[in-house]
């Protein structure tokens, strides 16, 4: 026991920018990322992909392929479907074909593949593989799709007799009606959100190792999900689960990318099991933006009915998901078009109606959640889009007319008109930080002076609420899997301990916040808590890391079990100083005898106890596990502000000022979070500005290498000014929200707003995104020329 | 064809084919997986090596050109156990996340800083401007290699 040593004053729990405890193996170069796994007798495969976007598969001839020095195996659909594996379920419940049987329905979709000792060797032999197609009509426009006599797509499913996926509605039409009856301004907005791809610099792929002496199946896999991912493969394959090993080393980067399962996977473990070598499956990156999930591509119709004097009173939206050839978004099961009727915002509206229809096309399957919560993100843009177009139709500022319709502190919890009850929130705050800080009265002053002088500058603001952290499992599974998630927490006798997450980190740093959790709630300094993920056989069970759902849930759990030991560790304490547990209080990292200066034993005391004169009648031992059912989502927010100045002769825009005032309660390591929200404005403002996945007419992907799909560089990626306000969550229980997308979420209505603004006094009242250079021009000179 | 490439200082000689990649050379015939492939076609930088101190996407040069010259990779930074103070940079200003781009992004910082000690903030943007970040936003590499900047001219 401690007599005189004073108690640490802080052990770098929460709040503190302590730096990354992963960030050595990387600057080494010693990071283990997938593509770096190498294991005896590995073998290569490559994939076959259709080059045609809808075409019937009359034959495949793969002799000359096989035939090639080095060539092990060609894998067709035939040979999967042998072993009932030619389909596989998606994360929505559909199906999806692994290698394309009866006709393939996009353009890169799998076909075959080639097993050989070399990769070089693999791709050789594809190009030999001969396939005859029977070219059928591309259906590329979701609309045309939807149109009576469209082609099939899904022709093989029982029942399917049309292209539509879903029909799904939210909040209440009756109760709408009558808002818009009341209103007396109907302000619309049409706006395509357009596909787009996450793109995480690390392509997806796996190393799939059976081996046939121990029935052990252990795949390194670019997973966002391994728990989720295991058990589905134990339900595709009816392989036994305890006997799958999922392992996602180190990932570069997910962005919602990671979360589907793909057909390489499961062919790739397929070859292993039936060559009975392990087989490496890397994806190039044009088959990453080809076939991978892609997101967005939401047709959206809204209409906001108002008061003249601003008063909100209804939305009313409209949309069509283009999902594909199969239904893939990785979702929770019960939201058909993920959590879009969030759509209400931030806003106080009474009376909200959301009709959504998904699609069946010709292109590649995904709608994952990129960078965002389930389709927060699309609803964010359109709410954000409407609230500015309305101000200009009341003559109102934009602020004013935000700040007039924000839901209010005292308003929460809020119980918004779709059914979503937010936690917390001081929106107005935040959106006054961010004007202040932009110095919103002088850039209104400038941008009417400019306007005189032929100069254009916008002022864009987005303030977005999101909705994250899924989920509480009365509401939200996928597959079936309730969308819990865990922490296991082991304190070992020299008070060093492991922490074992049921999430998955791709960057976000959770080896040093949620060592840092542990330190806040534990006193164990977080250089001596090692955190552990991402191996199935070595943590519990969770449903991985997306959706900005980590720490909502697996930090939550994390906190709720150091709370647990930290209890067992009072009992313990209370025998070490032959005290009364009651009389023992927690001070950082210690228990202390109330009262008795000095008198006080260590977490590192303790631990040691645990094992070595542990109270009578105790298990010995200090340990647990917590699965966390969070008891509501976290509801993050912030305001964004965005300067832009227009050239009028070339329409090219550029970011002068982007201020960002973010509030996901309480920050775990500010220094992190900062980084995430970096990160967030950059994607949002590649989305805004160029990242654009399109198709031609025959279903032909455009965009399908980087020199086409284009993500900013540091060149173009504005300059950042970020700013916090915090409003903890009441129900999380050390008050934090999630945080990773709400700058992808926020930002891009935020960046197209101002460049609309800038263009408002011309009557322009859209540009879609990606708002390019040729669009800007083209919405002044036919703005000019009415 | 035979190839002698020094690597982080060591004479490497092997047989390769002639169409091989420099990556892969590096990455599979010399086990230095610290360098990436991104894209394959010269766009994000995961693969950017040194060859004679020079930036070089390493997925689009041939193992054979670089025959008889010097490459550098992310393990040639680390000097007698310690990082490199452009390595600390990006450690005390968090640039770095999913760990992907850095070791491109250290390696085209080290050339940028040889040629110019006490770059601006623009010298610095357009020199990792053919590196994709996809995680930070560039804004905390640009200060690490401002960290790393002034650290070299304090050893100086």
């Amino acid at each position: 026991m401690t007599e005189q040593a004073q108690p640490r004053k802080t052990v770098c729990g929460l709040g503190h920018s302590v730096k990354r405890k992963e960030d050595d193996r990387f600057l080494r170069g010693q990071g283990n990322y997938v593509d770096d796994v190498d294991l005896p007798r590995m073998l290569h495969m490559a994939i076959l992909r259709s080059p045609m976007a809808h075409a019937r598969i009359k034959s495949i001839d793969a002799e000359a392929a096989k035939a090639v020095p080095g060539v092990v195996a060609v894998v067709t659909g035939a040979d999967l479907a042998a072993h009932n594996l030619a389909w596989m379920p998606t994360l929505s419940g559909d199906t999806q074909a692994v290698f394309a049987t009866d006709k393939v329905r996009f353009q890169g979709q799998e076909v075959a593949a080639v097993v050989a000792e070399d990769p070089y060797v693999a791709y050789d032999a594809l190009d030999l593989i001969d396939v005859d197609y029977d070219m059928l009509e591309a259906v590329v426009d979701p609309f045309k799709a939807m149109a009576a006599g469209a082609p099939l797509i899904r022709d093989e499913k029982e029942g399917q007799k049309d292209n539509s996926v879903y029909h799904w509605e939210a909040g209440d039409k009756d109760a709408t009606e009558r808002a818009f009856a009341a209103a007396d301004k109907v302000v619309k907005l049409k706006t395509h959100y357009p596909r787009c791809h996450p793109s995480p610099l690390e392509t997806c792929g796996c190393v799939a190792d059976v081996n046939a002496g121990t029935g052990k199946v252990k795949i390194y896999m670019t997973s966002q999900a391994p728990h989720a991912h295991r058990t589905l493969f134990a339900l595709v394959a009816g392989l036994p689960e305890q006997n799958i090993q999922i392992i996602s080393p180190d990932i570069g980067g997910g962005f919602g990318n990671k979360v589907p399962i793909y057909p390489g996977y499961v062919a790739a473990t397929a070859a292993s099991l039936l060559i009975g070598r392990p087989v490496k499956w890397i994806e190039s990156r044009s088959e990453n933006l080809i076939s991978t999930g892609f997101a967005r591509d939401y047709h959206m119709e809204g209409e906001l009915a108002l008061k003249n004097d601003g008063q909100m009173l209804g939305l009313r939206v409209r949309l069509v998901s283009d999902q594909g050839a199969f239904f893939a978004d990785a979702q929770p099961s019960k939201f058909r078009a993920g959590l879009f009727h969030i759509v209400t915002g931030s806003y106080d509206l009474p009376a909200a109606h959301v009709v959504a229809d998904g699609v069946y096309t010709n292109k590649a399957p995904g709608g994952v959640a990129y960078r965002c919560s389930f389709r927060v993100t699309e609803a964010s843009y359109l709410i954000e889009r409407l609230v500015q177009n309305a101000a200009y139709e009341l003559d109102m500022d934009p602020a004013e007319l935000r700040l007039r319709n924000f839901i209010r502190p005292e308003q929460f919890p809020y119980k918004s008109a779709t059914g979503f009850v937010y936690d917390s929130g001081d929106y107005h705050t935040a959106l006054k930080l961010a004007l202040e800080k932009v110095g919103y009265e002088d850039l209104k002053r400038e941008k009417e002076a400019g306007r005189a002088a032929g100069k254009l500058i916008g002022v864009g603001i987005a303030s977005f609420t999101e909705v994250v952290g899924a989920g509480p499992a009365k509401d939200y599974d996928i597959v079936g899997l309730k969308m819990f998630d865990s922490a296991e927490l082991r304190v070992h006798p020299t008070g060093k301990a492991i922490l074992k997450i049921g999430v998955q980190t791709q960057g976000q740093g959770h080896e040093t916040t949620f060592a840092q959790i542990v330190a806040g709630e534990l006193g164990i300094p977080p250089e001596d808590v090692l955190v552990q993920h991402g191996d199935t056989d070595n943590t519990p069970y969770g449903l991985g890391t997306y959706a900005s759902r980590s720490t909502p849930t697996a930090g939550a759990a994390t906190a709720v079990i150091s709370r647990k030991l930290r209890e067992k560790a009072r009992k313990i304490a209370a025998h070490v100083l032959e005290a009364d547990a009651a009389d023992l209080e927690w001070d950082v990292d210690r228990f202390q005898v109330k009262g008795v200066p000095g008198k006080a034993c260590t977490i590192q005391e303790i631990a040691f106890a645990a094992y070595t004169n542990p109270p009578p009648g105790e298990e010995a031992g200090l340990e647990g596990v917590h699965y966390y059912d969070p008891p509501n989502m976290t509801y993050p927010f912030g305001s964004y502000v965005v300067v832009v100045e227009v050239d009028e002769g070339t329409g090219a825009w550029k970011v002068r000022r982007m201020v960002a005032v973010d509030d996901c309660g309480v920050r775990i390591n500010p220094m992190i979070v900062e980084g995430q929200i970096h990160g967030g404005l950059t994607e949002g403002y590649g989305i805004a500005a160029m990242q654009l996945i399109t198709f031609d007419d025959d279903g032909n992907c455009i965009g399908s290498t980087f020199m086409d799909y284009l993500l900013p560089t540091a060149w173009e990626t504005p300059k950042f000014e970020t700013f916090a306000t915090v409003t903890p969550s009441p129900h999380h229980p050390i008050g934090a929200k999630g945080v990773g997308e709400s700058a992808t979420v926020g930002s891009p209505a935020a960046y197209v707003n101002a460049v609309v603004d800038a263009l408002a006094h011309l009557g322009v009242r859209n540009v879609e995104m990606p708002v390019t250079s040729a669009k800007v021009w083209e919405a002044i000179r036919q703005a000019r020329a009415t | 064809m035979q190839v002698t490439i020094k690597v982080n200082g060591r004479e490497e000689s092997a047989e390769v084919e002639p169409r091989r990649l420099l990556v892969h050379f590096l990455r599979e015939d010399l086990r230095l997986t610290g360098t990436h492939v991104g894209c394959d076609t010269s766009g994000c930088g995961a693969c950017t090596v040194l060859v004679d101190g020079t930036p070089v996407k390493s997925c689009t040069m041939l193992a054979v050109m670089a025959d008889g010259r010097e490459v550098t990779t992310v393990e040639g930074l680390v000097k007698n156990g310690q990082l490199h103070p452009i390595q600390q940079g990006f450690k005390e200003e968090h640039g770095l996340q999913c760990g992907f781009c850095t070791p491109g992004m250290m390696l085209v910082a080290k050339a940028l800083l040889e040629a110019e000690a006490d770059p601006s903030e623009e010298q610095i943007r357009w020199a990792i401007s053919g590196n994709v970040c996809r995680c930070t936003g560039y804004q905390n590499i640009v200060k690490s290699v401002q960290w790393a900047a002034k650290k070299l001219a304090e050893n100086a």
